[in-house]
């Protein structure tokens, strides 16, 4: 089954067209990361997605036309977990979690049995049981992201947006991210569109890459045809070396060339 | 917070709240026996045969008890208010007249004060007028917000509201200069107080006050999901503007009710919501009806102390919600963030 499914997506923000025609089709299942360099149209592509801004073309949800469907049905299908969430302090990782319920509830709804269930699952998958009566502003950066990822998956969303998921985190932390998105996509059968800046890391953990500059499409396909040196010089200003470390994908290495 | 402790705090609330209407109803030139004013009471409400004298009866039915009900009304209604505004505006310093209602509602008290000389503080028009005069001022923000286009977010609605303060503010210093005279009544009902004529300022704001309570409580959920930001809430598939709009309508014609029979009371409607943050923490589900019963004992006590310290004169209530709320405020604030 198709997840996603862009045809001719165009965004104009304050008359400058952000994203440009974009088509493509994401697979149930899939990861695809979207790569580009800064203002190319990635974010613009997620929120676009989620619904978050107007746009011209079509876009398809599990073979639903998404804007024909409601803001709370379209949410019950896509999470968003945005580059920079706005932490509320001063409640606890448990409120926030069950925050992601909110699209499975009416209007003036509480939270019954199933959705406390979900959000227990979700601090559970995200290793923060220990954390789950902490206040949010007590957290480290990496425990905030696995809050948030913790609210995405508690929405029971099929299609899980993340806008550079691992920008703030160390290294150690970004691969446990990434990993624990990989598990649960596994494990809960997610598909997984993801914009991210670490091209070694988007080559190691999606299936598909595409790189976007300028709000259009410029390529597209599996890690090596997509991470080639002249395609990353060319749309990123950038001298790289793209080397072929066996077993574990392509490394994308920036270069210091002697003047 | 853990999640069971939660419970001990409403009970604890409700303490604090029977605490003050006590005291409020004890208090006074006249003694009258706790067990007795709780007998008579319920005697009242239930139609029985009260055991105080006629005199005594008069002074708990028709002086002392409208009183503490109404402080109770106007302090849970500000302080609800102001946790919504918080809320909804995601701005710790919004308080219920952060749209204009305190500016319309003096530039409507003005007016009738200096228009309708004689109608004064105890008449009819000067409560209808403010709230009018609230009511308008906040339509008139929100209208002006709006029109900066949704995208701008509730900071477009705050800077509508001080323009639109602002501008009533000069009305309003405008009609006082041309009435000089008018000048201290105006500023005596600035100050705000809660004198009482039997129950008919209680039936006043009753109405407004209930319902605007329910109307928050109801959305004390969304207000959590608010928190996180326009864009966020609007992916968990919550239609933020409309949330925006109820909440803001309820807390504001409450306000504005409120306004029109206890003039402007500072501070309760941003020191009660942050001091209940401070201890509970910042959910909504319990901030908000913790808002509103400390809420109502904090004015009821406040009350006491207005009209005890320089008995037989009265202290305006404004000045003591500041003065005995601001040190208060500021030991919570010390004690928790060693703490936090």
């Amino acid at each position: 089954m198709t997840a996603l499914a862009l045809d001719r997506v165009s965004v104009s923000l304050g008359g400058a067209v952000v994203l440009d025609a974009l088509s493509y089709e994401v697979e149930a299942g899939e990861w695809v990361a979207l790569i580009g360099p800064n203002g190319a149209g990635k974010t613009t592509a997620l929120r676009a997605v989620a619904g978050l801004v107007p746009y011209g073309g079509r876009l398809r949800v599990f073979e639903h036309d998404a804007g024909a469907i409601a803001r709370k049905a379209l949410a019950r299908q896509v999470a968003l977990v945005p580059q920079v969430p706005l932490i509320p302090g001063d409640i606890t990782v448990r409120e926030y979690v069950l925050l992601g319920r909110t699209p499975h509830l009416g209007y003036f709804g509480t939270e019954g049995r199933a959705d406390q269930r979900a959000a227990d699952a979700a601090i559970e998958q995200l290793d923060l049981v220990p954390f789950s009566h902490r206040r949010l502003d007590t957290l480290s950066g990496g425990e905030r992201q696995r809050a948030t990822l913790a609210r995405a998956l508690a929405q029971d969303a099929s299609l899980l947006l993340l806008d550079e998921p691992t920008a703030a985190l160390d290294m150690g932390r970004q691969q446990q991210v990434l990993e624990i998105v990989d598990r649960l996509r596994g494990s809960r059968g997610l598909t997984v569109v993801s914009t991210m800046h670490d091209l070694t890391l988007a080559g190691q953990y999606a299936d598909r890459l595409l790189l976007l500059d300028g709000g259009r499409l410029v390529a597209a396909g599996v890690a090596d045809e997509v991470l080639t040196r002249p395609l990353i010089t060319e749309h990123y200003g950038a001298e790289v070396e793209v080397v072929d470390a066996p077993g574990s994908g392509f490394v994308v290495v920036p270069v210091r060339r002697p003047r | 917070m853990r999640r069971g402790e939660g419970r001990i705090w409403l009970p604890l609330a409700f303490v604090f709240l029977a605490a003050a209407m006590l005291t409020g109803v004890l208090v006074g030139p006249v003694h009258l026996g706790a067990v007795s004013v709780v007998h008579a009471t319920f005697a009242h409400v239930f139609g029985l045969h009260s055991p105080l004298s006629g005199a005594d009866d008069a002074i708990l039915w028709e002086l002392r008890l409208p009183r503490v009900i109404l402080g109770a009304l106007v302090g849970g209604t500000l302080a609800a208010a102001g946790a919504s505004y918080q809320g909804v505006f995601r701005n710790p310093l919004a308080d219920p007249y952060l749209l204009g209602a305190a500016a319309g509602a003096g530039l409507g008290a003005t007016v009738v004060v200096a228009y309708a000389p004689g109608s004064g503080l105890t008449g009819d028009l000067l409560p209808v007028s403010a709230f009018i005069g609230a009511a308008v001022a906040v339509v008139l923000a929100y209208a002006l917000g709006r029109s900066a286009g949704a995208a701008a977010g509730p900071a477009a609605l705050v800077l509508a509201g001080v323009t639109i303060a602002s501008f009533l503010t000069a009305l309003e210093t405008f009609v006082q200069q041309q009435h000089v005279d008018t000048v201290q009544e105006v500023y005596s009902w600035l100050l705000g107080r809660l004198a009482t004529t039997g129950w008919r300022e209680v039936g006043i704001v009753l109405p407004y006050a209930v319902v605007a309570w329910v109307i928050i409580l109801m959305h004390r959920r969304l207000l959590d999901v608010l928190a996180v930001g326009d864009e966020e809430a609007a992916s968990l598939g919550v239609n933020v503007a409309r949330v925006r709009l109820f909440v803001v309508v309820a807390a504001t014609i409450a306000t504005a009710a409120a306004v029109a029979v206890a003039g402007l009371i500072a501070f309760v409607g941003i020191i009660v919501p942050h001091t209940i943050r401070l201890l509970v923490g910042g959910s909504y589900r319990l901030l908000l009806p913790l808002s509103v019963i400390v809420g109502a004992g904090f004015l009821v006590f406040a009350d006491v102390i207005a009209r005890t310290v320089l008995a037989p004169q009265e202290l305006p209530i404004g000045v003591v919600t500041a003065f005995f709320g601001a040190p208060f405020f500021a030991v919570v604030l010390r004690t928790t963030r060693r703490t936090a």
